[in-house]
């Protein structure tokens, strides 16, 4: 299929009367890993509520060549999993419940063969099938977040801050899993980082936001020589 | 001691409708953190429309079909109603269930008139012995059939992929939206639910009282909140548990205390309430913390 | 300056209609004033400290027995004592609004521990029960037949005509004046102590409770004190309904009234004092408008909701805040929160 899988032209998106994002455009291929950063501030979080609906936005938004829906739910359902900071997990419910949760938009019958999937690469959560989720570490609740993400079998994911608040090596493993996914699934993936040293690593293309506007793009290695721009943009 | 565990038994008949009525509430403040002042007359009308249509059909497929349409129209009820005033702050929609409970009592009194009704019941008023002690069937078959919906709806949660869906939608509404869930009808199928459990307090709250009229639902609607309030407004077990609580109590506190006979019932309601919120606000059961500031 | 301009014109209004009012319209009118009253005080508690109150109609009966076992002549037994009174109906208004405002003060103390939904179903079932109690401290209040006013002679003007200032007024005339009288004093009073640090106060509890305790406000004190406050209020318009319908007894102030209150002070608008008169109007008027629509049993009831819902869906902040609105400068309005 010719055209990248997720493309967004001159979106826009407000907070009530706040404008946050002026007219972002990107592109995520097919089973490529895309990094968006830039300061506090700069829209990384807004650019994916914009995807997965959770703001409103103007601007097209297209998966695959078709618009992307503008509601939370019609997104889900096109397999966009979102990942959103805090890790959002059901604290009140079991670690299961939060899995199959993760597959609710799905009708196909694939769903318990994925959940041992799943369980695989989370060995953990497996431990804890039957713990309310609040009583996870940050680890394991972010663990939990990318499972569920997981269960919804997506095309592309998007995950905001994933390192947030937790351990490097976790952090490590973490990445580790989402890089096997990307290369032996084919999964694509938009990562919203503060970290950017280690979003540049993880992904092939880089946009840096600033102010709402893409400032800079290009292929991380590029990125990472570029003294200014990681100077000035990412803060290293 | 028999006498006792008769009023215990009979405590038990009304407190498994306190418990379906106040399950109903919990239900909807969960899923929509709104106190839901018109359930007791939404009640009322389910039972309205069950004694019309066991004028014409048998019992129990009349009250199946009164279910159905009281899930209907609690689905209806929320999704023209309280769906606008969905992010008005929490007195407006206190309002407009206040709204609801006037607009419903009238409309019941429109369509019905004032005066009284007898609803049929599935259970006969003969006694049964147990033990030696004579129990009467209808309680018995009252607690049986408050049991099994509670039951069911348990089950429903518990173990279907749309329950697993209410139940997220009402803890977590934005994450729900980011799975697929389509909370906006969440909503409405909690309503719904809602009106099933009180459209069975009704029907279980009529016959006893041989004769019924628009005003059936409004001593029980404050048993109910006691029941609520003492299982822990957002639990479910915890609504259950308080119902029968306090259907034993409030029977067996009105035969045995002299003082209290059957006028102050109502005030010993009121009592269970205020003396819970002010010793433990999250009840027996509840999770929610009532701000200290 | 038009504010007060447009106030005595107001007040010359009020002070005329009689004359051009029949009596039952007089009669209304001062039911109106009554309602007031009771939201004003109600807007203290709800409108500006933010906690709800599903039983005022509770406060209210408290005014209005107190005031009717004072007026009556029966005797009341206490502790071996027999007290008689001899208050004329006016003056028994104070020791109503005490009454009612020291049980609003110590039912506010265990409130403080209730915030939003439980506050509102603690208040709703002493609204709820309280007819029950009071059916059956029957050696007080009378139980179920209530008290009777009617034909007390400490009742002033009552069938016959009294002089007030030169003028001779009708029981119905006298009875408007005093409730409107009352209803003016309640408001410049209120006014008066919402202005200064008290009404800081008390929108600070309702705004933003966590910035009122940095910045030195007593949140208990204050939240208590507006319980009293808007208790003593209800407790006096209790009295003048009792002085106004000549008898009290348990189903005269059911929950139905508590709700009725809760109703105005919405539709009033939070907040905003002066427009309460307007909930007040809704309260006596709206139900007689329902009734002509149409006599069918239950259609005033549906009447009353229909309009009730639409108000809350198309005017949630009710007339206060299209008072507000249509004052408030246009800059302003880029940052009100509703």
């Amino acid at each position: 299929m010719a055209g990248p899988l997720l493309e967004l032209r001159n979106v826009e998106a407000r907070y009530g009367p706040l404008v946050a994002l002026h007219g972002v455009s990107l592109t995520v291929g097919e089973a490529e890993v895309v990094a968006v950063l830039g300061a506090n501030g700069a829209g990384k979080t807004t650019t994916l509520r914009a995807i997965s609906g959770t703001v409103r936005r103007s601007g097209e938004v297209l998966l695959g060549g078709e618009t992307l829906g503008r509601t939370p739910e019609g997104v889900a359902r096109r397999r966009v999993a979102h990942v959103p900071e805090g890790r959002g997990t059901f604290v009140e419910l079991t670690v299961e419940e939060n899995l199959r949760l993760g597959a609710y938009a799905r009708r196909d019958r694939q769903v318990a063969a994925d959940l041992e999937r799943v369980l695989g690469w989370f060995p953990r959560l497996r431990e804890r099938l039957g713990q309310q989720a609040g009583t996870l570490s940050g680890g394991e609740q972010q663990m939990l977040a990318l499972g569920r993400a997981l269960m919804l079998s997506p095309r592309l994911l998007l995950l905001d801050e994933p390192s947030l608040g937790l351990a490097p090596l976790v952090v490590a493993e973490l990445f580790g899993i989402v890089r096997r996914l990307n290369e032996e699934d084919g999964l694509a993936v938009l990562v919203v980082e503060q970290n950017a040293s280690l979003a540049l690593a993880a992904a092939r293309r880089a946009y840096v936001l600033e102010a709402g506007r893409v400032a800079v793009e290009g292929p991380s290695a590029e990125l990472r020589e570029h003294a200014d721009v990681r100077r000035s943009y990412l803060g290293y | 001691m028999a006498d006792l565990a008769q009023q215990i038994v009979s405590g038990l008949a009304s407190g498994g409708i306190y418990a379906s009525l106040a399950l109903a509430l919990v239900l909807i403040y969960r899923a929509t953190g709104v106190v839901n002042f018109a359930q007791g007359e939404m009640a009322m009308f389910t039972t309205f429309v069950a004694w019309t249509l066991m004028e014409h059909i048998a019992y129990w497929p009349a009250f199946a079909l009164t279910l159905v349409l009281a899930f209907v129209g609690g689905a209806l009820l929320e999704l023209t109603v309280i769906r606008p005033v969905q992010s008005a702050p929490p007195l407006t929609v206190v309002i407009v269930t206040i709204g609801l409970l006037i607009g419903l009592n009238g409309l019941a009194r429109r369509i019905w008139g004032n005066s009284p009704k007898t609803l049929e019941s599935p259970f006969s008023t003969d006694p049964v012995r147990i033990g030696g002690v004579a129990f009467s069937i209808q309680d018995l078959g009252i607690i049986g059939v408050s049991l099994a919906i509670v039951a069911l709806l348990w089950a429903f949660f518990r173990f279907t992929k749309l329950g697993l869906g209410l139940r997220a939608a009402a803890v977590n509404p934005a994450e729900s939206r980011l799975v697929g869930i389509r909370v906006a009808w969440m909503l409405a199928l909690g309503w719904g639910l809602a009106a099933v459990l009180g459209a069975v307090a009704g029907m279980m709250a009529a016959p006893p009282l041989g004769s019924f009229d628009q005003n059936l639902m409004q001593p029980i609607l404050l048993y109910a909140f006691a029941a609520a309030v003492l299982g822990g407004i957002d639990s479910p077990l915890g609504a259950v548990v308080g119902g029968l609580l306090v259907g034993v109590m409030v029977n067996l506190v009105g035969t045995y205390v002299g003082f209290v006979g059957a006028d102050l019932r109502l005030p010993v309601a009121l009592a269970i309430i205020l003396g819970v919120l002010l010793v433990r606000p999250s009840g027996l059961f509840g999770r929610e913390a009532v701000s200290r500031v | 300056m038009i504010r007060v301009a447009l106030f005595a014109l107001a007040v010359g209004v009020v002070a005329l209609l009689p004359r051009v009012l029949s009596d039952f319209r007089a009669s209304q009118a001062a039911l109106v004033a009554i309602y007031f009253v009771a939201l004003i005080g109600l807007n203290v508690l709800t409108g500006y400290t933010g906690q709800v109150s599903l039983g005022h109609g509770a406060f209210m009966a408290l005014g209005g027995y107190a005031t009717a076992i004072l007026v009556s002549d029966q005797r009341l037994e206490l502790f071996g004592h027999t007290f008689s009174s001899d208050l004329r109906d006016i003056w028994t208004l104070p020791i109503a609004g005490l009454v009612a405002g020291l049980a609003g003060l110590v039912f506010g103390i265990p409130a403080l521990r209730l915030t939003g939904a439980y506050l509102a179903l603690a208040t709703f079932g002493i609204g709820v029960a309280l007819p029950a109690v009071l059916k059956k401290a029957e050696v007080l209040t009378g139980g179920s037949t209530g008290i009777n006013l009617f034909g007390q002679p400490k009742l002033t003007g009552l069938g016959i005509e009294t002089t007030v200032l030169g003028r001779h007024l009708t029981y119905n005339d006298w009875l408007y004046y005093a409730c409107w009288t009352v209803a003016l004093i309640g408001l410049v009073v209120a006014w008066l102590l919402l202005r200064g640090r008290l009404g800081r106060a008390f929108r600070a509890v309702r705004d933003s409770p966590t910035a009122a305790t940095s910045s030195g406000v007593n949140l208990s004190v204050a939240k208590t004190a507006a319980f009293g406050i808007s208790a003593a209020y209800a407790g006096v318009a209790g009295g003048l309904y009792a002085m106004q319908t000549t008898f009290v007894n348990p189903g005269v102030f059911d929950v139905t009234l508590s709700i009725f209150l809760v109703v105005g002070v919405v539709v009033g608008g939070l907040g905003t004092m002066w427009t309460q008169v307007f909930g007040a109007a809704f309260i006596v008027f709206l139900p007689d408008v329902a009734q002509a629509i149409s006599k069918q049993p239950g259609v005033p009831a549906i009447v009353y909701s229909v309009v009730l819902i639409a108000l809350m869906l198309v005017l949630p902040t009710g007339v206060g805040g299209l008072a507000r609105r249509a004052f408030a400068p246009l800059t302003s309005r880029l940052y009100h929160q509703s």
